[in-house]
């Protein structure tokens, strides 16, 4: 019970990260760690204790295994991410480039 | 045999996109080209779709043989043969307009190529069985939508693109978050099958927390009012053909639709549920409204109406009845078409003039006339004045509300119509009525492509209203609303229409 207790904290510091940071790479990687405590979760969801891995063989029968759907659909979720980062960060090297700070209170051209 | 025109709706525009970062750098023209008839192949398809759907029905297909639940299905009911509709002709339509109006950027292809990919992910999203599915296709029409929103590379657009990535993946992670419930939960990811597990196990506190985590994640990717802020921000930024897609279609297909999907067929829309949506809906057309009536940029203040207009969308559904559904779905399709086409106006006016600020226009209409008749009639039709299209399914949605016994909705809604009408008065005395403004004398007409797409917009905005009669549309809207009110049997039909 405690390790999804854990992975709550996780996700709440990702979410403290981006509501409170100003720093635009801070407020990225707040995305970074809420990213991380979905797939953790989903991960830990499969997972069951002393289990093995679900390959089915002939002379032997399976009685504890890991349920191995949530891993295959985190790899998916994990290159998201990494595709969802890569491009945030490129972004935010190009507001860099155009403002000349990181601030997100100095960047600041919309209003209304 | 029916059953492989589905696939085809995310296969062609990812095989457009590749072929359009291959060589559209190397041959000019080729990504015009490409484009277009790629999406004109998909508007066809949708619309021998629904031709297809009246005969046979709802229509499963395995991806890789495999059937449900074990394998992934897509699946074609008549609320996907509606959304497929309105998503594929709009698409086709910006298409055309992009080839004047995207000369003035630089790397054109890579504009269709996000593009392309963008209308694969709506497209995917739309037409997915699968719950994860529905999700990696949300991202890969959400993370091109990103990259679109600045396309420009100037400050304002790189601000509003950031700002929108940051909310729109926290969305995806409630969106997920949500999804692994549903999965430790029902041990399924296949929406038909998780639908008939859930009806079997009843109400519990799962599919409560649940129904938070999507109504924010949703909530968010359709800029429901508490989770608006980068709406107005991230639409107007883009150019002027993703504008209109954005608003037109992709905060419906990713936010709309997928809620509809999830509530109503999965989870199954309970009264509490219901109710939140319809304040929330509420609270969006009167918020909506007010910021639209201050706004003196154009594309911003299109942008605010877009919430304005969402939550009469939103409104007419969570009513929960057959009438405001129809109106719901009605307002959707109306209002993608009418969007659109007041973006691709107010793109006309910054292609020829340069600027978006409402008081520096003044008396385009001389000048400018194919683009000042299409926004008026476009105008008249957010502002739900007869016989345009908009009128119709407003009056349907106030009528229903009405009828539900909601008295204080409905008023709010027929004062926001009214406040809808006056932004609108004033977009029009601003920009296209009055006196001349000096510099603007030289302002010529835009390109051939642009007028045309604007007035196609435009007949489909008279002729909207007819799609009413049940005959000439071969009962799209009926079929629509039939499949939202079928509600958790959503699961038995799909099963039953596996073959």
């Amino acid at each position: 019970m405690s390790v999804y207790f854990l992975c709550l904290v996780l996700f709440s510091i990702g979410l403290y990260c981006i509501l409170r940071k100003r720093n635009l790479i801070k407020i990225i990687i707040g995305i970074i760690i809420t990213e991380y405590a979905v797939n953790l979760f989903f991960v830990l969801i499969g997972y069951r204790m002393h289990g093995r891995a679900p390959i089915h063989a002939p002379d032997q029968e399976v009685l504890n295994m890991v349920d191995p759907l949530p891993q295959a659909l985190v790899l998916t979720a994990i290159v998201i991410g990494l595709a969802v980062t890569a491009l945030i960060a490129s972004i935010a090297i190009r507001v860099y480039e155009k403002y000349g700070t990181f601030d997100i209170t100095k960047i600041r051209k919309l209003k209304g | 045999m029916t059953q492989h025109l589905l696939p085809l709706f995310v296969a062609i525009p990812l095989a457009a996109a590749f072929l359009n970062a291959l060589l559209g750098k190397k041959i000019k023209r080729l990504s015009d080209l490409l484009s277009a008839v790629a999406t004109f192949a998909l508007a066809a398809a949708s619309i021998y779709a629904v031709l297809l759907f009246k005969e046979t029905g709802v229509i499963v297909y395995k991806v890789g043989g495999w059937a449900p639940p074990i394998g992934i299905a897509m699946v074609m009911d008549g609320l996907t043969c509606l959304m497929l509709v309105t998503v594929n002709v709009i698409a086709f339509l910006v298409s055309v307009y992009s080839i004047d109006y995207m000369e003035k950027y630089t790397e054109k292809w890579n504009f269709y190529c996000l593009f392309l990919l963008m209308l694969a992910g709506m497209n995917g999203v739309i037409i997915s069985g699968d719950m994860f599915n529905l999700y990696v296709f949300l991202e890969i029409a959400a993370i091109s939508s990103y990259a679109l929103v600045a396309f420009g590379t100037e400050h304002e657009e790189l601000e509003a693109s950031f700002k929108y990535a940051v909310m729109g993946t926290l969305a995806s992670s409630f969106i997920l978050l949500g999804i692994v419930f549903l999965y430790s939960f029902t041990s399924t990811l296949n929406m038909a099958d998780m639908s008939m597990e859930l009806a079997k196990r009843g109400p519990s506190q799962i599919v409560l927390l649940v129904s938070v985590l999507f109504l924010m994640g949703f909530g968010l990717k359709s800029a429901l009012v508490p989770f608006h802020a980068w709406l107005p921000d991230a639409h107007p930024s883009a150019p002027a053909p993703i504008s209109a897609m954005l608003s037109g279609v992709l905060i419906k297909s990713l936010g709309v639709y997928a809620m509809i999907r999830v509530f109503f067929s999965v989870l199954g829309a309970t009264p509490q549920v219901l109710s939140i949506l319809m304040t929330i809906g509420t609270i969006s057309i009167i918020v909506g409204a007010c910021l639209a009536l201050g706004q003196w940029d154009f594309k911003r203040l299109l942008a605010y109406s877009s919430i304005n207009q969402i939550g009469y969308v939103i409104l007419g559904i969570a009513l929960g009845t057959p009438l405001g559904i129809l109106g719901g779905l009605f307002h959707l399709l109306n209002h993608s078409v009418f969007k659109s086409l007041l973006f691709l106006n107010s793109g006309a006016v910054e292609y020829a003039t340069g600027t978006r600020d409402l008081q520096k226009m003044g008396g385009l209409k001389e000048k400018m006339p194919v683009t000042a008749n299409t926004s008026l009639v476009a105008s008249m039709s957010i502002a739900g004045i007869p016989p345009f299209n908009g009128f119709w399914s407003k009056m349907i949605i106030i009528v229903a509300c009405v009828q539900a016994g909601h008295f204080a909705h409905a008023s709010w809604a027929v004062l926001a119509s009214i406040l809808t009408l006056a932004y609108f008065m004033k977009v029009q005395r601003y920009a296209f009525f009055g006196e001349l403004k000096e510099g603007l004398s030289r302002v010529k007409e835009v390109p051939l492509f642009m007028k045309l797409s604007m007035i196609a917009l435009a007949v489909l905005c008279v002729a909207g209203g007819l799609l009413l009669i049940p005959g000439l549309s071969g009962g799209l809207l009926n079929a629509a609303s039939d499949a939202v009110l079928n509600g958790k049997d959503y699961g038995v039909i799909v099963f039953g229409a596996i073959k």
